[in-house]
C-alpha cells in the first residue's frame, strides 16, 4: 500500500502569521514560530512534518501565497 | 525506508505554487484578509485559462485599490463605485477582451449602487466580483449598507439598529432579479473547500464572456478581521455563524 507524503515550503519573509493555514491543516502539521520575521510576524512552519500528506489545504487558504506544496507517493514497508 | 523532507521537496513532486501572474510585491492587506485569497484565485484562474494578454481588470476604491500592483495583467482604475461603468466602456470598445471588475461592499453596494444595478440590468457581458465583509475596512470600520443587524461598527458601536440605520442590503439577490444577469452566485473563502468552489465560480464567470449572454456576478462573503476586531480565525468563525444565515452561499441564478 502506497501512501502520500507531503511537505510545504513557507515563504517566511511574506508570511503574516495569520494562522489560517494552521486551522486549515487536517493533520496538524503547521504551527507558528516563536521567532518573528522582518515584519514582526510569527511565521508559519512545519511543526510536525511527518504528518504532512501534501493535500494543499494550507496553500488554498493562504491570503499571501506563501506556501508551496510538494507531494510524493511512498511505498510502505512490507 | 524513511523519506526525508529533502526527498519530497523536488520539482517533480510540486503540486501547488504561487501563480506566475502574481507579482513579487507583498500585498498590503492585513494578515488573514480574504482579499488576498480572492486576488490569488483571480491570478490563478487567468493563468490557467491562458488569458493574461486578453484580460482587462477594473480596480475599485477601497482596500483592494492597489490590486493592479499584484496581478500582472492590464488594469484600469475606476472612480469610487464606477467600476461597472468603466467595465462597460472597455467591453464595448474591445469586445474580444475579457473584462472583470473587482469591488468591495462600500464601492459596489453604497456609492456604486446605480452603476451596479444598471450594468447588470443592461446585461453587460462582464464579470463582477463583489467582496462583502459588511464593513468599510479601509476607512476605519464604519457601517456599510451590508452591515448586519446588531453588528457593531465604528459608526454604530452598539450594533446596527434597523430603525435608525435601515436594513442590511443584499445586492446579490437584487441583481439576480434583473433580466441582464446570467450567472449570479454567492461564495466564500474561509475553508479550502470553499476556496476551490470559488475558483470554479470564477472560471465560469470568465468562460461565460465567450458566449455574450449577460453579466456574471460573484459575491464573496468575506472577513475583515481588523475592522471586526478579531483574529483571522475568530473572524472566519464569526462569519460562518452570523454572515451565512443572512448571506447564504450557493448559486442564485445560472442560465
Amino acid at each position: 500500500m502506497a501512501k502520500m507524503k507531503g511537505a510545504i515550503v513557507v515563504d517566511m519573509v511574506s508570511c503574516k502569521g495569520c494562522s489560517l493555514c494552521v486551522e486549515a491543516c487536517p493533520t496538524q502539521v503547521i504551527g507558528l514560530a516563536d521567532e518573528v520575521n522582518a515584519k514582526g510576524y510569527n511565521y508559519a512552519y512545519m511543526v510536525n512534518p511527518e504528518a504532512c500528506t501534501g493535500c494543499s489545504n494550507c496553500a488554498m487558504v493562504c491570503p499571501d501565497s506563501c506556501i508551496t506544496v510538494y507531494r510524493m507517493r511512498v511505498a510502505e514497508p512490507a | 525506508m524513511e523519506v526525508s523532507i529533502k526527498d519530497i521537496i523536488k520539482p517533480e513532486n510540486l503540486v501547488y505554487q504561487k501563480s506566475s501572474l502574481l507579482t513579487e510585491k507583498p500585498m498590503h492587506y492585513c494578515p488573514g484578509c480574504t482579499h488576498g485569497v480572492v486576488n490569488r484565485l483571480i491570478a490563478e484562474v487567468i493563468e490557467e485559462l491562458g488569458l493574461q494578454q486578453e484580460t482587462i481588470g477594473v480596480t475599485p476604491v477601497g482596500c483592494s485599490v492597489l490590486l493592479y500592483n499584484y496581478i500582472d495583467i492590464d488594469w484600469q482604475e475606476a472612480a469610487h463605485g464606477r467600476a461597472p461603468a468603466l467595465g462597460t466602456a472597455i467591453k464595448r470598445l474591445l469586445p474580444e477582451k475579457y473584462v472583470f471588475t473587482y469591488q468591495g461592499d462600500g464601492d459596489l453596494a453604497a456609492i456604486g449602487t446605480a452603476e451596479t444595478i444598471h450594468a447588470c440590468n443592461r446585461g453587460e457581458n462582464i464579470l463582477m466580483v463583489f467582496i462583502n465583509n459588511g464593513i468599510y475596512g479601509m476607512t476605519g470600520g464604519q457601517m456599510a449598507p451590508t452591515t448586519l443587524e446588531g453588528m457593531a461598527a465604528s459608526t454604530c458601536p452598539f450594533g446596527r439598529d434597523p430603525e435608525r440605520d435601515g436594513n442590511p442590503l443584499s445586492m446579490t439577490e437584487i441583481v439576480a432579479t434583473l433580466p441582464g444577469t446570467r450567472y449570479v452566485t454567492r461564495q466564500a473563502a474561509h475553508t479550502a473547500g470553499a476556496v476551490r468552489k470559488l475558483k470554479k465560480a470564477l472560471i465560469k464567470g470568465f468562460n461565460n464572456q465567450k458566449e455574450n449572454k449577460g453579466t456574471s456576478f460573484i459575491e464573496v462573503v468575506s472577513t475583515c478581521n481588523s475592522g471586526w476586531k478579531m483574529t483571522p480565525v475568530q473572524a472566519n468563525e464569526w462569519m460562518v455563524e452570523n454572515m451565512f444565515p443572512f448571506y447564504p452561499l450557493g448559486d442564485i441564478k445560472d442560465k
